[in-house]
């Protein structure tokens, strides 16, 4: 697929990068200062405690949220230019929700193909064999016909991250994206994020899964009270954090009866 | 309870003694006076009705087959006035929705306006001033009567549309707003594709009480002056009183000819209600 200039990905520097980024909601500080860079093929989850600001950072990665100050670049654009055309990134930045947040008015193959078809402009055919590709891969190959309230919790996150894919997406934000599912199938769900990782995605993960993060992510960030407290490699921040308050975090989640 | 009765009351408890019924046995003597009550109420108004009066004026036979030639073409019309403002009210309405919610004060500030005013007058100024004030104000005189009445009735339902439609596009959960937009679809496209469709679903059993309303609103279309092969139901009810004996037979056949409407209408959104409520829960 030929992209637009402003949006090629640029062959070097990082997929994502972000430098001195704030926001704040009204008198409310929620990000105080986040420099993060995220590289072509890297798998960053990010972790915390709740309203320790990860699902606004990712948030502003994609501008569904307005910083107040810093700068975001994605693919090369500097995407908190008033004069960037949003919209544009928006089409190789794919994001999977908590609540999923499928439409509920349309069916799961229109789910995948209405973006394909209204923003890319491609054709029925093609949106539809891109589609059904992305639902195979997610397991989902056999549910094209069915509506959202018709599925489990876990088939509807898989057939979020089918829609996010079938846009081919240079990067996928996850957003607590298991979080809102019965434990038994969170496994479904991370099992697609895993295979997508070792496809080679970009992927930014907030997440609450610590083994997840351990395994599959590049990295791991801890963020705490609007910054990162600690960047790192996966297995070092999660199996021998340096930082006090990133064990005290780990302690509360890994052993929450204070085994 | 009468075991209670014998024993003696546990501490802190009032003597159980006291209480010679217990709560359900009183819940049932109340519901059986309440029955009583309505068939004395009933035996009461039978007995004072003059029945003999009621049959010749109010469902006398001969009245109403004289009016069963005009009955098709008023029923007819009075559907054709209904679906006419409603389409109107309807375009209107949209439009005035998004204008409430729109990020322009102005236009929010319009909206407003538009709709506390039309829902605050009788729809029956609207539709004088629609016969009479709007070929003086603007020099146009519209030919069609449908045309009038479908403008008339349309400008005062779209008020009441436009609430009900904003309501329903701030029930479309924000997520999905966010999820089309991160698809790269513009505000307009989601409003258009993710945000429109799913409150029109919202809506839809308030919206058919809409349509209710208006099918009785369109009893006001004969002060736009109509000819006789543009009769509603009420205009033919109303001369069908002038004129034939029978006294109110007419006013009881037209008004089961709206309820033949109306009826099937309140049924439907009932229905649609219970559809949408099982669907929201899955």
């Amino acid at each position: 697929m030929t992209t637009p200039a402003t949006t090629t990905p640029a062959t070097t520097g990082p997929v994502v990068r972000i430098a001195g980024l704030r926001k704040a909601f009204g008198e409310r500080e929620v990000l105080t200062g986040i420099d993060l860079d995220v590289h072509a093929g890297e798998v960053v989850c990010v972790i915390g405690p709740s309203g320790s600001g990860k699902s606004t950072l990712l948030r502003c990665v994609n501008l569904l949220e307005q910083p107040t100050g810093g700068t975001v670049e994605v693919l090369g654009v500097e995407v908190t230019d008033p004069d960037v055309d949003i919209d544009r990134v928006r089409t190789h930045v794919g994001m999977v929700f908590q609540q999923f947040n499928l439409f509920a008015h349309r069916t799961v193959l229109d789910n995948c193909t209405i973006a394909q078809r209204q923003v890319l402009k491609r054709s029925r055919d093609e949106a539809e064999r891109i589609a059904r590709a992305n639902l195979a891969r997610v397991g989902l190959a056999d549910r094209a016909d069915a509506h959202p309230g018709q599925l489990s919790g876990g088939q509807q996150q898989r057939v979020a991250i089918a829609r996010a894919l079938s846009m081919d997406p240079q990067l996928m934000l996850f957003d607590e994206p298991t979080s809102a599912l019965d434990p038994e199938l969170v496994g479904d769900v991370l099992a697609v994020m895993r295979d997508l990782a070792d496809a080679g995605m970009t992927m930014i993960v907030v997440t609450h899964e610590m083994a997840f993060a351990r395994d599959v992510g590049d990295r791991v960030v801890f963020m705490d009270g609007g910054v990162v407290v600690e960047d790192g490699p996966a297995d070092q921040v999660i199996g021998a954090p340096r930082e006090e308050r990133t064990q005290a975090f780990l302690q509360r989640v890994l052993h929450p009866t204070g085994a | 309870m009468a075991a209670t009765s014998t024993t003696a009351p546990a501490p802190g408890t009032l003597p159980a003694s006291r209480r010679r019924w217990s709560p359900r046995k009183r819940a049932r003597a109340f519901r059986a006076a309440q029955y009583g009550l309505l068939v004395l109420v009933l035996a009461a108004v039978a007995a004072a009705v003059d029945w003999e009066n009621v049959g010749t004026n109010f469902f006398n036979v001969e009245a109403a087959r004289a009016m069963l030639p005009q009955l098709p073409t008023a029923f007819r019309n009075t559907l054709t006035y209904t679906v006419a403002g409603f389409a109107v009210g309807l375009s209107l309405g949209t439009v005035l929705a998004l204008m409430r919610l729109s990020a322009v004060g102005l236009y929010r500030w319009i909206a407003t306006v538009y709709i506390e005013f039309f829902r605050g007058i009788p729809a029956l100024l609207v539709v004088i001033s629609f016969g009479y004030a709007v070929p003086i104000a603007f020099g146009v005189n519209i030919g069609s009567v449908t045309t009038k009445a479908a403008l008339a009735l349309g400008l005062v339902s779209a008020a009441y549309i436009a609430e009900t439609l904003r309501a329903g596009i701030q029930a479309v959960p924000r997520g999905q707003v966010e999820a089309a937009r991160s698809l790269g679809m513009s505000h307009g496209r989601t409003l258009r594709t993710v945000v429109v469709p799913q409150a029109f679903r919202i809506v839809l059993p308030p919206m058919t009480n809409e349509f209710i309303l208006l099918t009785k609103d369109t009893s006001l279309v004969f002060l736009l002056g109509l000819a006789v092969s543009q009769y509603d139901l009420t205009k033919i009810g109303r001369d069908a009183l002038n004129s034939a004996a029978g006294g109110l037979t007419p006013l009881f056949l037209i008004g089961a000819c709206y309820l033949l409407i109306t009826l099937p209408l309140g049924q439907l959104a009932r229905y649609l209600e219970k559809r949408t409520g099982a669907r929201s829960r899955s």
